[in-house]
């Protein structure tokens, strides 16, 4: 509808607007995410995500060594550079830096600015200057060198370290395999025992057919809280427990009507033709399904398999409730719920890492399926 | 047995099994109880065909038989015993319930966010759908937004835990709040006003729902009834909202049913974000604070919930037997 009258280019514009400023709102946050997930523990702390391709200015402590003093006319001095500190050469590897203020204090890292006099509590006065240089002046022999407090503006900085801690130390290469684990048998197996239904709904006449197709568009909205209970009772009666096997039938029940519904909306729509000239020819039911229907349900049974895969993924409720709590059978959502928010509440970087590990396939998988999930969604909705 | 290769090992037996069972009993039927042959070929085709579509349904009414009707019979059992499962105490735990207050507030915010989410999802989703109809990047636009469809809740939650961190240099709002010099607030502390900061978070995932579906529903719009009102002197605001809105009504309800659903089952984002503290608990969440604790309970909380879906459960089913006649 290009052509509609009485748009301005003033409209034209606001219209953009309006949608970048949409799209930004939509993207920022997923953006943040997987900024922070990048970044150093110290530089998440100090600047904003929106920051990060910029310098931060960050806390460091230097320890200025005594064994450099010498005397000069009843002074004793002690000369060199904070940058020098062997702690910090993972900050600054080539020994360079800028300090914009330092403390001799703890609680006042950024007292003085670089260049600054300052008073020593012991007695002396000492200056820091911007590249780090300091020099201490004691009336009385230095027999410990005073600690420093600095602040160094420190380029931005990119690390894999939180990916590596996620992976390798905190567990979730475990929860990942697991989720994995979950999600695979949950979205093949309803796929089949669906087709069949549906196809029985669709182009097979019995009584009851409308009265079956209403029971599904009812089971669509019975709330998963219901089945938590009583299954997890029967599951245990009957020797499953929670277990990976349970969580498989459990996702398979919950998933059936979404499928059935679907496939079925999808095969009524098939040309009949097709169908009653392969019954003409002596097809029997079961060679017209796995002949016809199947190839060419292709786009419906797709929708449905990314739709269950997404759920099964990104279920929390089912895996909470059907799976043992312990970590070697925990998955992701469960995982970073139970366990790294409590366990790294404060820790930015790990909880960012752990949350785009765990959203990277469902990203991959909608980007890549985009056109059949679209498609699932029309089809799924009553019209 | 490691998990993986029990799953390998459950996909061939579910799939060969699936099939299995359909062919061999279609088999079975055609060949050994009604062989189309002999005497009585005619009677016994026309039987083996009444019999088939039960064949083909057994399977799903099975599972679904037992994974959702039966609990729901299940659970409203289960609601009339005490904590241990022995003693039947009648509608006893649905009146400890009505005095707890926690519970009072569960219902609430849940009327809060059964009036809110839905509405402002899709809203916004119509709002996207219309603006980017005639964008030239109107499809990449409609994707980012679709986007967090794709993302789990507890992932969303994270996301927006981040964005409503009270520290400045983490949370972008109060970034913001600090830049003017105010001082920094957590926006799920905030009482009352804490349910509409998780509520968006919700609204953030489902706005690309509501858009995709809204989106061909406009596109689905008689071209003609638009360029008659445009013809007869109407402006953009009156072709949106009176030719356009009235036509796709059908499919904003549907939207908005869909979203409604679903604002009743999410327990994610409260337990992620807040546990319920703060007053933000709803139904989903407060249920699970009884899940293994106390059955007697949580099937209670649970019933409620289907109580209140039952509304939208009958319309739907009556919107689907419509549209099969």
């Amino acid at each position: 509808m290009d052509n509609i009258a009485g748009q301005n280019q003033g409209g034209r514009l606001a219209v953009n607007i309006t949608v970048v400023i949409l799209v930004l709102l939509w993207l920022l946050p997923t953006i943040g995410l997987f900024v922070s997930s990048f970044r150093d523990r110290d530089q998440i702390s100090n600047s904003g995500w929106w920051q990060a391709p910029f310098a931060v200015d960050l806390n460091f402590r230097a320890r200025v060594a005594a064994d450099g003093m010498r005397e000069e006319g009843g002074v004793f001095i002690l000369e060199g550079n904070v940058f020098d500190d062997p702690a910090l050469v993972q900050n600054f590897p080539d020994g360079e830096g800028v300090v914009a203020a330092y403390g001799t204090r703890a609680v006042a890292p950024d007292e003085f600015t670089a260049g600054e006099v300052s008073e020593l509590r012991g007695g002396g006065t000492i200056t820091v200057e911007r590249d780090g240089r300091y020099r201490v002046e004691s009336p009385e022999e230095i027999s410990r060198g005073p600690t420093l407090y600095f602040e160094a503006r420190t380029p931005p900085k990119f690390t894999l370290a939180n990916y590596r801690t996620v992976l390798f130390a905190d567990g979730m290469d475990r929860a990942f395999i697991n989720t994995l684990t979950v999600t695979i048998p949950a979205t093949i197996i309803p796929i089949l025992i669906a087709a069949f239904a549906a196809y029985a709904l669709a182009w097979m006449d019995f009584p009851g057919r409308g009265l079956l197709i209403a029971a599904v568009v009812g089971l669509l909205v019975v709330p998963l809280q219901l089945a938590l209970v009583p299954l997890l009772k029967l599951h245990t009666d009957v020797g499953i427990g929670q277990s990976f096997f349970g969580i498989w039938l459990a996702h398979t029940g919950f998933g059936l009507p979404l499928a059935v519904y679907l496939l079925r909306n999808y095969m009524v729509g098939l040309p009949r033709d097709i169908i009653e000239s392969a019954k003409v020819d002596g097809a029997t039911d079961f060679q017209i399904f796995v002949r016809i229907i199947l190839p060419l349900s292709f786009p419906a049974l797709a929708s449905f398999a990314i739709f269950q895969f997404l759920w099964t993924w990104n279920d929390l409720l089912v895996a909470k409730v059907f799976l043992p709590s312990g970590a070697e059978s925990q998955v992701m959502t469960v995982k970073i719920a139970d366990d790294l928010l409590g366990s790294r509440g404060g820790d930015w970087g790990i909880l960012a890492t752990a949350a785009f590990v765990s959203i990277a396939v469902p990203l991959l998988v909608f980007f890549t399926m985009q056109r059949y999930l679209v498609r699932g969604l029309l089809a799924g909705s009553v019209k | 047995m490691s998990p993986i290769l029990q799953g390998i090992v459950t996909i061939i037996i579910g799939v060969g099994g699936c099939v299995g069972y359909f062919y061999a009993s279609n088999l079975i039927l055609d060949k050994v109880i009604f062989p189309a042959r002999g005497a009585h070929i005619g009677r016994n085709i026309n039987r083996a065909n009444k019999v088939r579509p039960w064949l083909f349904l057994f399977p799903a009414i099975f599972a679904l038989s037992l994974y959702l009707v039966y609990p729901v019979i299940g659970s409203f059992y289960r609601s009339l015993f005490d904590r241990s499962g022995m003693g039947f105490i009648g509608l006893g735990n649905y009146f400890d319930l009505m005095r707890e207050g926690t519970f009072r507030t569960a219902v609430f915010n849940n009327l809060l966010w059964v009036l809110f989410v839905p509405a402002l999802a899709t809203f916004l989703g119509l709002l996207v759908a219309q603006l980017t109809d005639r964008l030239s990047w109107g499809n990449i636009a409609k994707s980012l937004i679709f986007m967090p469809m794709a993302i789990s809740f507890v992932g969303a939650s994270l996301i927006w835990k981040f964005v409503y961190s009270a520290n400045p240099d983490i949370g972008i709002l109060n970034s913001m709040r600090d830049f003017f010099g105010m001082a920094p607030v957590d926006p799920v502390q905030i009482p009352f006003w804490n349910n509409f900061f998780l509520m968006f978070i919700l609204v953030w995932i489902q706005t690309g729902f509501a858009m995709v579906i809204l989106s061909a529903a406009l596109r689905g719009i008689p071209e003609e009834t638009i360029e008659a009102a445009i013809i007869d002197g109407a402006n953009p605001f009156q072709v949106f909202f009176s030719i356009k809105v009235p036509q796709i009504m059908g499919t904003i309800v549907v939207v908005w049913t869909t979203i409604t659903i679903l604002v009743l089952k999410v327990f994610d984002i409260v337990y992620t974000m807040t546990g319920g503290n703060f007053g933000t608990h709803i139904l989903p969440s407060y249920m699970m604070t009884y899940m293994f604790r106390d059955d007697g309970r949580a099937t209670a909380v649970a019933f409620v919930i289907m109580i209140l879906v039952l509304p939208v459960m009958v319309w739907n089913i009556r919107q689907a037997r419509k549209e099969m006649r």
